[in-house]
């Protein structure tokens, strides 16, 4: 690692979404922080010119495996993946084993950050005892332990009375919820998107009812209590135009859309690669132009990859057998900018909001921006750089990308967290 | 047209063009022929081993494998789930490798999954006939239809050729789906519509979910099991409603064209999806499609292990 304490990256086009700024400027680090460049004393150089000097990028949605499945990814690893793709903080995802549904399993979470982390880990906790689904967890003391956001992610609860108990509660604490929307009936025994190819394939399908039931009752529960609710992965066309309704009518939902389903579709299982099964599922081509509309007209806020590992020998067994999730973290930016930034879909201020302000706003902290004073979270970006995915080279533990060998345009090219350069690749 | 066979597996009929098609039903020709010979043995296997790995238990197809490896003077091994390491908890994976690594030339394999076979033969060398996988494809079962088919009524393009039943969950009716409109047929599809999703619509196949509408002109009708699982899972509320309104009966059967083929994979539930006496009867072909999977098993064999590397 490069210790660098006072520097100026000079020369970059500076997009700052939250600022409302996109234009060639210098920007100065000192001790940690943003300075204003021009009382830098004798200030090292780094010259970053033609490359996007952005707000540190925020994965909303990770699952670091760590505690309990470190054969999949630890906290060293997973946070090595990110600060490789080009993120300064993470939001941990609680369904690890143990489940974080206690304060003490934040604590751990947060030691080991302390001790092996190379970005932010933002932890969460568990909505429910276990994830069961059945007993409120304690809301309470997770917060008090620093969880940024409470989730069952993975699962979803189905008593929709305890789920309202659970917003109401979480309202108090002032700890947005993150949700998995998914009918457990509807999913089923599904693997794969419910239509043309799952009919095709003989496979039993996840409907997108299953989703959007879901999301309807969580935007019935937001409005009724006043409360913050985000949508994770949302991947039917159907689940956009609810949440776009929603938000018209200033009812506190927000949601993000996932790399993989922007740019993959449900056909893509007929080769059988269990590299492909997640959940929610990859669907249908006119789902995933919804899902890109959804983010080009502000109803999806937020990019965040669902990072979620899992090792070659629980992947390479039959398709119905495999688990769901696939790594996100290190293809993210060269997917997002080839399929929003290059497709014009996005302006590159678009873009880089919904890896910054997008996050920032649901969880209501103040990170993604690089105003003065602020802490020098930075990501600077190639947007030009032919980017071939070679899963062998991955920081992180686990390999199963569907993205193996398909080449992008543009990539991170340097990540820096708090001032400290974790990942640098300028240059090269 | 010269055509010659240069795949290792045979996993679906959707990977095959219409003449591999046509070459397989042509190869299954020659091998009738051996079967109605005094003498039904040949040495085109002999030499070669054939392992039968059925990791869904499966009667009628295991053994008319069987029977055509032992008629082209393979050597054969039987291995099922309960008799292999799947049940120490080893990966479908490895256990294949250990039968690839015993130099097996051929494995035909069932497996309750579907793309299982796809998943295999993507990772061994050893050639991989697919035996039924899960509700995706049944292509020996097909190609014996297809060949039962031209046998009876000469050609297959241009039939009308109906499918009633539990599309949704059968591999029969996905793999004589793709057989069929390869060679030129044209296909409806009839059931519930629990049970007949509209998406098949999608590739040029009709749809209806009465019985009336699938009889009415049809060349060919392909009744398919009906499974009492399927009632308590609730896609219909009773077997009676289902052969009520499903069913083939003697009946509905004036609607039926005189000369139309009855066909079934077995095993029938007899008087739920299709009346004894029908399926007993005249137009009805059952047996001999029973028959004719032997040599279509005979051919897919041959053709597979002719392109293995020696």
């Amino acid at each position: 690692m490069i210790e660098k304490n006072s520097y100026i990256l000079k020369g970059g086009r500076v997009v700052d979404p939250a600022r409302g700024i996109d234009t060639v400027m210098d920007i100065g680090v000192s001790n940690g922080r943003i300075v204003d460049p021009g009382k830098i004393k004798n200030p090292e150089v780094i010259k970053v010119k033609k490359l996007v000097v952005a707000p540190g990028f925020t994965d909303m949605h990770v699952h670091l495996r760590q505690p309990g499945n470190t054969t999949a990814e630890t906290i060293a690893t997973g946070t090595m993946a990110a600060a490789a793709g080009g993120f300064t903080g993470i939001v941990a995802m609680p369904n690890t084993s143990p489940p974080a549904d206690s304060a003490g399993t934040i604590e751990y979470i947060r030691r080991h950050t302390e001790l092996y982390g190379v970005v932010r880990v933002y932890p969460s906790g568990c909505m429910t005892k276990e994830l069961k689904g059945e007993e409120m967890a304690g809301i309470g003391g997770l917060k008090s332990a620093g969880v940024v956001a409470v989730s069952d992610d993975g699962k979803c609860i189905q008593n929709h009375e305890l789920m309202r108990h659970v917003v109401e509660y979480s309202k108090s604490f002032g700890l947005p919820i993150l949700d998995h929307c998914e009918d457990a009936f509807l999913k089923g025994e599904g693997v794969m998107h419910e239509g043309k190819w799952s009919t095709l394939l003989g496979m039993r399908g996840i409907s997108s009812a299953s989703e959007e039931l879901m999301i309807a009752r969580d935007i019935i529960l937001s409005r009724m209590i006043g409360w913050k609710i985000h949508i994770q992965h949302v991947s039917a066309g159907e689940s956009v135009e609810l949440i776009r309704n929603a938000r018209k009518r200033g009812i506190m939902i927000s949601a993000e859309a996932t790399p993989h389903h922007i740019s993959l579709t449900d056909d893509s299982i007929k080769k059988f690669d269990t590299n492909y099964k997640m959940n929610p599922p990859l669907r249908s081509e006119q789902d995933r132009l919804a899902v890109i509309e959804g983010l080009r007209d502000g109803t999806i806020t937020v990019i965040a990859t669902d990072h979620a590992p899992h090792t070659a020998t629980d992947k390479l067994v039959e398709f119905d057998y495999a688990p769901f999730g696939i790594v996100g973290l290190e293809t993210a930016i060269p997917v997002c900018l080839t399929e929003l930034y290059h497709e014009k879909i996005l302006s590159l201020s678009d873009f880089v909001s919904k890896f910054t302000v997008g996050p920032a706003e649901v969880l209501g902290m103040d990170f993604g921006t690089l105003a003065e004073g602020k802490p020098a979270d930075i990501t600077i970006i190639d947007t030009e750089k032919k980017f071939c995915v070679d899963a062998s080279k991955f920081r992180s533990k686990s390999r199963n990308t569907p993205f193996h060998g398909m080449e992008f345009r543009g990539k991170a090219a340097a990540t820096i967290v708090a001032g400290r350069f974790v990942f640098d690749e300028i240059g090269q | 047209m010269e055509v010659n066979w240069t795949r290792k597996d045979l996993l679906s009929l959707y990977d095959l063009t219409p003449e591999e098609i046509v070459l397989i039903l042509d190869t299954a020709e020659e091998f009738k022929k051996v079967s109605e010979r005094n003498l039904k043995k040949v040495p085109a296997l002999r030499g070669k081993t054939v392992v039968n790995f059925f990791v869904e238990p499966s009667t009628r197809t295991r053994v008319s494998f069987e029977l055509a490896e032992q008629r082209l003077s393979a050597d054969i091994i039987n291995m099922t789930a309960s008799s292999s390491s799947l049940q120490k908890g080893e990966t479908l994976l490895d256990t294949v490798r250990n039968i690839e690594a015993l130099q097996a030339d051929l494995i035909v394999m069932r497996h309750s999954c579907a793309g299982a076979q796809n998943f295999i033969a993507k990772n061994i060398s050893s050639g991989v006939i697919n035996a039924g996988d899960g509700a995706h494809g049944h292509p020996t079962q097909a190609l014996l239809d297809l060949f039962t088919i031209r046998q009876k009524k000469g050609r297959i393009a241009g039939l009308n050729v109906s499918i009633v039943g539990d599309i949704l969950h059968s591999r029969v009716a996905r793999s004589d789906i793709w057989g069929l409109i390869k060679l030129g047929a044209n296909v409806t599809l009839a059931g519930p519509s629990t049970l007949v999703p509209r998406d098949f619509e999608q590739i040029g196949v009709r749809v209806c979910h009465n019985l009336k509408d699938a009889m009415v002109g049809a060349d060919v009708i392909n009744l398919l099991r009906i499974q009492h699982e399927r009632q308590r899972a609730g896609f219909f509320p009773s077997t009676n409603e289902y052969a009520r309104f499903f069913g083939l009966n003697m009946e509905n059967a004036k609607y039926l064209n005189p000369d139309a083929l009855i066909m079934h994979p077995g095993p029938i539930n007899r008087d739920v999806e299709l009346d004894s006496a029908l399926a007993d009867g005249p137009q009805s072909v059952i047996l001999e499609q029973v028959t004719n999977g032997l040599a279509v098993r005979m051919a897919v064999l041959f053709l597979v292990a002719g392109c293995l590397k020696k």
